[in-house]
């Protein structure tokens, strides 16, 4: 991460400046097509030019749609042995994460936390996906203190399908949980406590799905408890 | 409605109870109290003046941030995030600026990450000043708010002589900054840092040896590393129980790793500890400050940047060091003009969690102290 910060800023003025003042020559002595499509060839090979060498130091620099690569370590090749196939470890913009099956999450977390020494929790969260058949992504976002190293798991369940919680393994997932439970009405089993935590106890519906519409909020509380037609 | 006339309904539903038992007392606090610093409710559980237990109740200042996030494009969005930690929003649009140009994998300019680096840390130095007059106050010593907010002042004029507003500043876009910086700015800036440095002096003078202040604060609400780590815990209240951890040190982001800078650490993890630190941090900030005003590039302020946003489909989550701790941002995107999801990681949420540790065993009064010293804002808790 720290090598991709410097890296653009320095390429960029070479790699337009060099390959323009040489690109006009080759076209130029080519001729004839309408300007138009003369600098619609010229870009492209003009770039693909310029991204080779600045490859080495910004990884997706300037790759036309950047895609998630294989994510690889000693610790990932520990896990790939202990579980399989069940686990994908992928990097996206210099990030690492991986996709666990969510039969396996309670004993990866737990393994991450006691053997791989990811002791901060920093954030849980999830993203809802309607058209999918396992409709949620769950993700976890971990820190290791000794390594600092930060890492993402991720996984999928369907709606209504219950998943265990972490409160045992960092005490700071009470509130994170109590907060996607909120707004997306996912089941984490065995929280001490799962209610709701930023909208009120009788609130109606979970409003971070994407079919709870912006506007939309539950009318009926509003009415009984603000004693008004509507909050809008 | 009972009949006025008859028996209290009260006495006639619970006549063996006796009248007051002496052992457990739940009082409510809060949400329209003063000391919360918003709208903060507390149901305390007491025995006597001590604190057994307390719980938290929040989302009074809720206003669905994040599903608004998801209504609006990248740019948009961007004024929305000062209005979560509005003593700090700078840092809030920093964090935001930051974590759109990973996804879109772009890098602000050299001159924009300097000018970035230099607000944001003026932003700490204001946020850190109106934490102190505002937790003196709570805790009785009525003087430091009047220093502390003269002071601050200076910083909210440069902002506004930058940007034009004073709280919400939206001083930031993505891909680097909108304004260059006004004629005198840096200038300005030096002006404030000279006059700044011996204010410091002055606010440690009222309290850093006054023996109310010290006796108040030495001991109180105490917490240890490993708690703080298992919680969640991040910040200066981190720093207090003695982690040496700084997202500006540790995974360095803008600039910073150009700069030198010292992460104060307290060893007691107590409220006195946590009013050094963040001591010291202000003088720190000027260093910072100091350090970017003399290499300040000359150069672009802003990236190449499409207008109309459309980052790959991906995600990234990208943190900084926010004034009261770490402050994170996921986003995915689904390549088109608005994000997918934005979800905020807000480091007064999750540090708020620590309030029933912390205050367990505590008198009353001191449950004050230690809301004061967590350093919350409630619109972020909220968001």
């Amino acid at each position: 991460m720290p090598d991709e910060t410097k890296s653009p800023s320095p390429p960029t003025p070479q790699g337009d400046s060099q390959p323009s003042a040489e690109q006009p020559a080759v076209p130029g002595g080519v001729k004839a097509t309408p300007s138009g499509s003369v600098q619609g060839d010229v870009k492209t090979p003009s770039e693909k030019a310029a991204a080779p060498p600045s490859k080495p130091a910004a990884a997706p620099a300037k790759a036309p749609v950047p895609t998630p690569t294989p994510w690889d370590s000693p610790m990932i090749a520990k896990l790939k042995r202990m579980y399989g196939s069940g686990l994908e470890p992928l990097t996206y913009a210099g990030q690492n994460y991986m996709i666990v099956d969510s039969s396996m999450i309670p004993e990866i977390l737990q393994v991450l936390r006691n053997e791989e020494q990811f002791d901060y929790c920093v954030d849980i969260t999830a993203v809802h996906y309607p058209k999918r058949e396992k409709q949620f992504d769950i993700v976890w976002v971990l820190y290791s203190f000794p390594r600092n190293e930060r890492i993402r798991v991720k996984t999928q369940i369907a709606d209504g399908a219950k998943l265990a919680s972490s409160v045992p393994i960092w005490a700071t997932a009470n509130w994170l949980e109590r907060e996607v439970f909120d707004m997306f009405g996912i089941q984490f089993e065995g929280h001490p406590d799962l209610k709701r935590i930023l909208l009120p106890d009788g609130w109606k519906g979970h409003p971070l799905r994407k079919d709870y519409g912006i506007l939309q909020q539950d009318n009926e509380w509003v009415q009984i408890n603000l004693g008004i037609e509507s909050g809008q | 409605m009972t009949d006025r006339n008859t028996l209290s309904h009260l006495d006639l539903e619970t006549p063996e109870k006796p009248f007051l038992d002496a052992n457990e007392l739940v009082i409510n606090m809060g949400p329209q109290h003063p000391a919360t610093h918003g709208v903060l409710r507390v149901i305390l559980r007491l025995d006597g003046e001590k604190v057994l237990g307390l719980e938290c109740v929040i989302g009074y200042l809720h206003r669905g941030v994040e599903k608004i996030g998801e209504n609006r494009t990248y740019t948009m969005f961007n004024p929305y995030v000062d209005r979560m930690d509005y003593v700090a929003a700078v840092s809030n649009g920093l964090g935001y600026c930051e974590a759109v140009e990973k996804l879109l994998h772009v890098e602000a300019p050299p001159r924009a990450q300097h000018v970035r680096v230099i607000l944001t840390e003026l932003n700490r130095i204001a946020s850190h000043q109106l934490w102190l007059g505002t937790h003196a106050l709570d805790i009785g010593a009525i003087t430091p708010l009047f220093y502390t907010f003269r002071d601050r002042e200076e910083i909210l004029k440069i902002f506004e002589k930058y940007c034009g507003a004073r709280l919400t500043t939206h001083a930031f876009r993505i891909g680097g900054l909108q304004y260059e910086t006004y004629n005198g700015f840096e200038r300005e800036v030096t002006n404030f840092l000279d006059f700044f440095r011996p204010k410091i002096d002055e606010y440690e003078e009222l309290l850093t040896t006054n023996r109310i202040w010290v006796e108040r604060t030495k001991g109180v609400g105490k917490i240890s590393a490993e708690d703080c780590i298992a919680l969640g815990v991040t910040g200066p209240v981190l720093r207090a129980s003695g982690v040496k951890w700084d997202l500006r040190k540790a995974q360095p982001y803008a600039n910073y790793k150009d700069f030198d800078f010292e992460i104060p650490i307290g060893q007691n993890g107590d409220t006195y500890d946590r009013y050094l630190v963040r001591m010291v941090e202000m003088r720190q900030s000027v260093r910072i400050i100091e350090q970017a005003l003399a290499a300040l590039p000359e150069g672009p302020i802003m990236a190449k940047v499409p207008k109309v946003m459309k980052p790959a489909p991906g995600e990234v989550y990208h943190s900084i060091e926010a004034p009261k701790g770490e402050l994170g941002y996921f986003i995915v995107s689904d390549g088109s003009t608005q994000p997918y999801r934005v979800r905020v990681r807000p480091p007064s949420f999750v540090n708020l969690q620590a309030l029933d540790l912390m205050c367990r065993g505590q008198l009353v009064a001191d449950v004050i102290a230690v809301i004061g010293t967590l350093d919350i804002v409630l619109g972020e808790v909220d968001r």
